[in-house]
């Protein structure tokens, strides 16, 4: 079955890009060290379904675990705590769960403050078909990479006279071109064939086209990787028509939390959909992007797959392919197997019930 | 019964000896062989419109040819478009002619009803969505700079009185078609100022329909929602950018570019072009471009005009040929050809008795 060997073809692939990481097997034979930030919400049970499912799995990961309520530095800004920076900045690799975005509590999202602190420049989303979890889609194999630092989200507004906004989306030759490599390299380490430029240079002439030049002058260096450009709309009308047509999507803030969001959709939704963000000096996290589902919260209903395909994301970010693998197919097969699914993925079992009988299926297959 | 639009209130355009003058600007790509269908229908049909056609090179930077083309439809009232080209190559001052004539003649609200057709084979059924976008402002207001080398600003703009001016005409579009919810779509947690003013003139126009069901919802998940359950959704209005978006991906999955017809309406003017704007340069001149989107436009045109009749004969007949699996245009999964589904189209006009012209 096609997404059956499109899962295959992802035993290989490994998020890191830019960055040059020293020789894998220092890593499998010792214990590595990440950064857990379990969130809030339903963010503690999933992370401990996600650390009892690596135990299981006798993956090499300690985990240390770092809250990260936003406090006052000195001198007045809001900053994370410094433990949980201490800790990311040694480890370099963070697994999060969802956080909430307090309403007027006087700081910046959580998340934003994460970004801005260790540069988190590239969110990637793989979106494949989940075997076994049907939705209008098949065969969907396609990652989006989103450029993090700029664009639509600067936060710059003003009310020029009463009645008249103006926001400013900033586009520039650094952050285009970084996003461009990023995309590049990973198209490259991860056997992908193409890369496509996502962008509204017809309407955005310069902002839009600055990226796009950036991206065709970053091409010239991959010409092993086939490049091409196509419109925001003509983007979104193809792909809910046909998905499979789509590779590695590159694309500037907005339209990458648009259509990262659309390609979520199409295989299942925010509850099954991995993400990473790569950020300078090599750090990477790796989160799930649902919500703290504050209704369910405590009451062992959450469903871990999101995070825990993150997880997934995260051991082949680091070389742990073989880990990887086996908590993916074991996943998988109890998706596939529909016996103890948890209520938004179409069952009635408890988030115990649906890791246990992963961690159940991770001893079956040693 | 007649379709009512919010621009009925307005008389229509001057009438000459009984017919009307429509501006048709066929640009590029698909645009003149399609309108050259529309042309052929109404010509069958005995439509009493006249068209002046005004070319616009999209190969020239001067803005001569699209100041003609404004200055024609400021005359005549109503136009028909194909999609003009904007051409990369070209310096970014030279800003894109469609928006140009959008913004020049204040076409303030883009209008575009995505129903599932029972011909057509898709992946969601009974989807029947109307989508209101604000067409002159938002990110399409063309203000760009390089403040500094290597760092471009984009302007976006939200205006307190656009802003009230869409919800409006969504709400009283809503009203008037008998629809119970309009949904404001939006990026307000993100653009605090900007869509937050955008959803607040939605919120006070909203509380002068109390009959109408008002909602909101954050973009990324709308898109998201679209694609797993469409049904949920009934009106839908929103901002330039999101617009575009949105009407593209409900456009897909009604079955495509080449079924949705859109109007931009303005207070004076009305301009008429399929809804998704392709230019379509890989298929043109093969005759195997789906004519539906441009000859349903074509009725919307006539429906403005009051010439009803018409409008639903040819509407029909057109639906009707949609049913004939077999005449299916390639974007839609079959192996017809574009002058094929015409030809069809018009022997149904023909076989319901109406005067038609030898062709």
């Amino acid at each position: 079955m096609a997404a059956g060997s499109a899962w295959r073809s992802m035993l290989s692939q490994v998020v890191g890009g830019a960055v040059r990481r020293p020789a894998l097997s220092s890593f499998s034979r010792g214990m590595q060290t990440v950064t857990l930030i379990p969130g809030d919400g339903i963010g503690p049970e999933i992370s401990s379904a996600v650390m009892k499912i690596f135990e299981t799995a006798k993956a090499p990961i300690r985990w240390e675990e770092r809250n990260v309520t936003a406090i006052k530095g000195p001198g007045g800004r809001w900053m994370i705590p410094p433990d949980a920076k201490e800790s990311m900045d040694k480890s370099k690799i963070g697994l999060k769960g969802p956080l909430k975005t307090p309403i007027a509590a006087g700081h910046p999202s959580m998340n934003l403050l994460l970004r801005k602190t260790f540069d988190l420049y590239a969110n990637v989303r793989p979106c494949i078909s989940i075997e076994g979890y049907k939705t209008p889609y098949t065969d969907v194999n396609l990652v989006t990479i989103r450029e993090n630092t700029e664009g639509e989200y600067s936060g710059i507004e003003h009310v020029i006279v009463d009645g008249v906004v103006q926001s400013i989306k900033l586009i520039t030759e650094d952050a285009s071109r970084r996003i461009a490599e990023y995309a590049f390299e990973y198209a490259r380490n991860n056997q992908r064939n193409s890369v496509t430029a996502v962008h509204k240079a017809n309407i955005m002439r310069m902002s839009d086209g600055l990226f796009l030049r950036k991206c065709r002058e970053v091409a010239e260096n991959y010409k092993d990787i086939k490049f091409t450009e196509m419109y925001l709309d003509t983007v979104c009308l193809n792909m809910v028509q046909d998905p499979t047509q789509f590779d590695v999507l590159v694309m500037p803030n907005l339209y990458g939390d648009i259509l990262s969001d659309l390609c979520a959709g199409l295989i299942g939704g925010l509850g099954v959909t991995p993400s990473g963000n790569i950020g300078a000096n090599g750090v990477a996290i790796f989160e799930s992007v649902h919500g703290t589902a504050p209704d369910i919260a405590g009451l062992d209903l959450a469903n871990p797959t999101a995070l825990l395909l993150s997880a997934v994301m995260m051991l082949r970010h680091m070389g742990l392919h073989d880990y990887g693998n086996k908590i993916q197919t074991a996943c998988f097969d109890t998706i596939r197997d529909k016996k103890v699914l948890t209520k938004d993925l179409g069952g009635n079992s408890k988030c115990s019930e649906f890791t246990a009988d992963i961690c159940r299926r991770i001893q079956d297959l040693d | 019964h007649y379709p009512h639009t919010p621009t009925s209130f307005l008389p229509p355009p001057a009438k000459y000896g009984g017919r009307h003058t429509v501006t048709l600007i066929p640009g590029d790509g698909i645009g003149p062989e399609l309108l050259n269908h529309v042309r052929e229908v109404f010509r069958f049909s005995c439509v009493p419109v006249d068209f002046e056609v005004v070319h616009v090179n999209s190969a020239v930077e001067t803005e001569d040819d699209i100041n003609n083309a404004i200055t024609a439809i400021r005359r005549n009232g109503v136009a028909l478009k194909g999609n003009i080209e904007t051409k990369h190559t070209m310096a970014p001052s030279v800003k894109s002619r469609n928006n140009l004539l959008r913004t020049s003649l204040d076409l303030y609200a883009n209008v575009m009803h995505c129903q599932s057709l029972p011909g057509v084979q898709t992946r969601h059924k009974n989807i029947d969505i109307m989508i209101i976008r604000e067409n002159t402002e938002g990110e399409y207001s063309s203000l760009e700079h390089e403040s500094v080398s290597g760092v471009v600003e984009s302007l976006k703009i939200i205006t307190r009185n656009n802003s009230l001016r869409i919800a409006d005409y969504a709400f009283k579009l809503a009203r008037e078609k008998g629809r119970r919810r309009v949904t404001a779509v939006h990026k307000a947690n993100i653009m605090k100022l900007g869509d937050g003013l955008f959803l607040q003139c939605c919120r006070e126009v909203a509380s002068g329909y109390p009959d109408i069901t008002f909602d909101s919802m954050i973009v990324d998940n709308t898109t998201m929602q679209l694609v797993s359950k469409p049904q949920q959704f009934d009106v839908m209005v929103m901002p330039n950018l999101y617009g575009n978006v949105v009407s593209n991906v409900c456009a897909g999955l009604v079955g495509g570019p080449g079924l949705v017809p859109g109007a931009n309406y303005g207070h004076v003017y009305a301009v008429f072009e399929t809804a998704t704007r392709n230019t379509g340069k890989s298929i043109a001149n093969r005759n195997i471009a789906n004519p539906t989107a441009m000859l349903l436009a074509s009725c919307m045109m006539l429906d403005h005009l009051k010439l009803y009749d018409h409008a639903s004969s040819i509407r029909n007949a057109i639906l009707n040929t949609m049913n004939e699996t077999r005449l299916h245009t390639a974007d839609i999964g079959g192996q017809g050809t574009t002058s094929e589904v015409v030809q069809t189209i018009m022997r149904f006009i023909q076989s319901k008795g109406q005067l038609t012209s030898e062709y």
